[in-house]
């Protein structure tokens, strides 16, 4: 496989990734806002800061509003983390990479493209938003679906899935990252109403309000949810979840490829440190300190795969 | 002189000079008859969404955001039948041997200029000719390995050329989309008519490329196509050509000379490569030998193919071939190198560096068409009788300025063909784009090509760039 297509198919999927969670930080963020007295603008400081894209915002637009907030993150062509922008780019790449994707698999992306530009091509509603974002997930999943239908299991499909759990490891740290002191064990006493409606939040941003219940029950507690999002290895957005994936896939490659690389080393070193890891070390270390350390790692990672694989000249 | 036909109605390949349905749309007719016009609409309409999900899409140059755009697609096919193309077919294969053999000879013993028959300063004054290749024999002896020969239609037996395309002919996809589209919409149709497949040409093409590879290549040589980036106009046909053939799609800066070939950057090194579809015009090969700005090429790969290193389809150097000003001599290199008549004839060219053909264009200005000698797509030339007094005066202006840019050509009544419009069927101007395939061994035609529509009644230009659209062609089976 060439380099670029190495490239092309890991940023396809890590675009698409960001797609989808940035649709459910704006989810997250809208029920936040409705859910709350008061100013319920603050609420979407956070999450721009969660989807890393707080700085371009207030250049642009300085005050903090709902609905520049959500048009920022949704469709702004200068925000390149936005839902429109990643698309965008999984398409320019999905085309780059046209030889390596089944036509299945180009006809799922190319849909998604055009129906999520459609529906975004104006400002989208309050009425509408819930529909236009409940379309993207939906489009997405479409896109995940004929991956997994029609993909040969080969590097072709290593390079996609690493894409997609480094984008994903990346979000649900940043989540933790962002909230971190609703979390801390300071918070848990308060016990709040306030709180609640925080850690729900935080749950919902990453789709995993019914993974917890099963898990947890009912009871929505710091602590657990720490466990469950760092810790849990059934949970699909949890960090030790998604290194265990990057540890495989960069494990197939070496195999395929016959030889191990640096990446490979580091992915095994960060799946089996996160793995170990114990909820109260974590605390007791420092929350923010453990979630900085990881996405660092997981920031080196990237970028020794770019290396290991030649992305580039 | 030309167009003997000039008082008859124009020629309609279905309805012929108004004297009844033709022989090869028989069946067609009798299905059309009974098709419910709503539901051919909707079927049209279904034809552009399938287009579009499969991103057929092509760029327009000159515009300031890289729009994809959809290139209209017709659903009346367009029918040749089989005795029609028996004939067409030996013509163009004739043509493209002629084409090929005249390659090899002006880059070396030049036996048609010494025997008098093309001027030396046809060549010397050339910029398609390139200096680069003079004695250096292409592996299999192959220039041109992806020919289209454009041509057109003025009466039942009249088929002229209207012009070679020797570079890196484009258009091929939308020939095969176009055929699998209407396999999927109108199935019946098929069933009860027997059309030649043109399926097939993804893999002959690899075939033959595989056939023209180096002769140290051994028996899997590797190919891969060459494109200039996802911008290109005809990115998508470049993916979809690699995608069908099963090899990889390059861009210059996947590739570099490593230990005396040309190889591409993989996941796990460089990789070696025997073949270069390339679809990057000889400027943008290679910054050492050729344009030193360019971003597109691979140094050193001139260096590579001079040693018999790489296969370069199509040859650099080829462009020489399709030149318009060559295009006027090619009944006698016809003749010249097969020692037969051309089968298919040539449009009445002048020569606007004659002094006589010059005066000549300029006084008939009104009455031809007028091209640039290196231009394509549509773009600079001069339709004199759609054109208005303010246009033809500018055009004059720049004919006078440098005559030995152009070339003129009658005004040709080309055919028609039908197409689907909402008051039912309307004809419309058509030409036909037949794909060559050349290798050591045989030339491969693929039956039909690509057909191109004006879409505005009574225009003749039927350039996507330029509002055409395309439609399935059929050959009929024997």
């Amino acid at each position: 496989m060439l380099g670029k297509t190495a490239n092309g198919l890991y940023w396809m999927s890590r675009s698409l990734e960001r797609a989808e969670n940035t649709s459910r930080l704006i989810e997250a963020g809208q029920r936040l806002a409705l859910t709350r007295s008061g100013d319920a603008d603050d609420e979407w400081t956070p999450i721009l800061q969660t989807a890393s894209v707080y700085d371009g915002y207030l250049e642009k637009h300085g005050d903090i509003t709902k609905d520049d907030a959500v048009d920022w993150m949704l469709r702004a062509t200068d925000n390149p983390s936005s839902v429109l922008s990643s698309i965008k780019a999984a398409r320019q790449n999905a085309r780059m990479v046209r030889t390596a994707i089944t036509y299945e698999m180009w006809e799922a992306i190319n849909g998604c493209f055009m129906a999520v530009k459609d529906a975004l091509a104006r400002k989208v509603s309050e009425r509408d938003l819930p529909a236009v974002l409940g379309m993207i997930r939906q489009r997405t999943a479409l896109v995940r679906g004929a991956t997994h239908g029609t993909m040969l299991r080969n590097d072709i499909y290593d390079f996609l899935r690493i894409g997609t759990f480094l984008e994903r490891a990346d979000n649900t740290a940043r989540i933790l990252d962002v909230k971190y002191y609703v979390l801390l064990p300071a918070a848990s006493a308060v016990g709040s109403n306030l709180d609640n409606v925080q850690w729900e939040s935080i749950l919902r941003s990453v789709s995993a309000r019914g993974g917890y219940r099963m898990v947890h029950g009912s009871q929505v507690r710091p602590r657990e949810i720490v466990q469950f999002l760092i810790l849990d290895n059934r949970m699909p957005r949890s960090l030790n979840f998604c290194c265990s994936k990057l540890h495989d896939n960069l494990r197939y490659l070496a195999h395929d490829y016959g030889g191990q690389t640096v990446s490979y080393e580091m992915a095994e070193r960060l799946a089996s440190s996160v793995k170990a890891s114990d909820v109260d070390d974590v605390f007791e270390n420092g929350l923010h300190e453990y979630i900085q350390t990881f996405l660092n790692t997981i920031g080196g990672l990237g970028h020794q795969i770019e290396l290991d694989y030649r992305f580039y000249e | 002189m030309l167009d003997p036909m000039q008082d008859k109605p124009n020629f309609d390949e279905m309805w012929g000079h108004e004297d009844g349905l033709r022989e090869p749309y028989d069946n067609f007719n009798a299905w059309f008859e009974n098709e419910d016009p709503a539901r051919l609409r909707a079927k049209q309409r279904e034809a552009e969404d399938v287009f579009r999900l499969t991103g057929i899409t092509f760029n327009v140059y000159g515009r300031s955001e890289a729009e994809e755009r959809l290139i209209p697609f017709d659903i009346i096919p367009r029918i040749i039948s089989a005795k029609e193309w028996q004939r067409l077919s030996r013509g163009i294969e004739q043509r493209v041997r002629a084409l090929n053999a005249f390659l090899h000879d002006i880059y070396h013993r030049q036996e048609i200029v010494r025997s008098g028959r093309l001027p030396l300063e046809m060549l010397k004054q050339n910029e398609a000719f390139l200096p680069a290749m003079c004695g250096v024999t292409p592996p299999g002896g192959v220039y041109t390995h992806i020919v289209g020969i454009d041509l057109v239609r003025t009466g039942p037996d009249e088929f002229f050329v209207l012009e070679d395309n020797a570079r890196t002919p484009s258009g091929v996809s939308y020939m095969l989309e176009n055929r699998e589209t209407m396999l999927q919409m109108f199935p019946e149709l098929f069933s009860k008519t027997r059309v030649q497949p043109v399926s097939n040409y993804p893999r002959d093409l690899r075939r033959s490329l595989a056939a023209c590879a180096p002769e140290r290549a051994g028996e899997n040589p590797r190919v891969a196509v060459l494109t200039p980036g996802i911008f290109n106009s005809a990115y998508y046909e470049h993916a979809f050509l690699a995608d069908q053939m099963g090899v990889e799609l390059v861009e210059g800066h996947d590739l570099r000379v490593v230990d005396g070939r040309v190889a591409m950057r993989t996941t796990q090194g460089y990789e070696p490569i025997d073949v270069l579809y390339r679809r990057v015009d000889d400027d943008f090969l290679d910054p050492l030998n050729f344009n030193p700005d360019s971003a597109l090429g691979i140094p050193g790969i001139m260096d590579v193919y001079r040693s018999g290193g790489i296969t370069i389809a199509n040859a650099p150097g080829t462009g020489i071939a399709d030149d318009k000003a060559i295009y006027s001599y090619m009944p006698e290199i016809v003749e010249f190198y097969t020692g037969e008549k051309a089968i298919l004839q040539n449009v009445p060219t002048w020569r606007c560096n004659e002094p006589d053909a010059l005066q000549y264009v300029l006084d008939n200005l009104s009455d031809l068409v007028v091209k640039e000698v290196h231009g394509s797509g549509g773009y600079g030339m001069l339709i004199g009788p759609t054109s208005s007094k303010k246009e033809l005066a500018a055009f004059r202006k720049k004919l006078q300025a440098r005559p030995s840019n152009y070339i003129a050509q009658p005004t040709l009544s080309l055919s028609t063909v039908p197409i689907f419009t909402k008051s039912g069927l309307a004809p419309r101007h058509v030409d036909l784009r037949p794909y060559v395939l050349v290798s050591p061994d045989r030339v491969n035609i693929t039956p039909g090509g690509l057909t191109r529509v004006a879409l505005k009644k009574g225009s003749l230009v039927v350039n996507s760039s330029q509002g055409g659209g395309t439609k399935d062609t059929w050959v009929l089976g024997d």
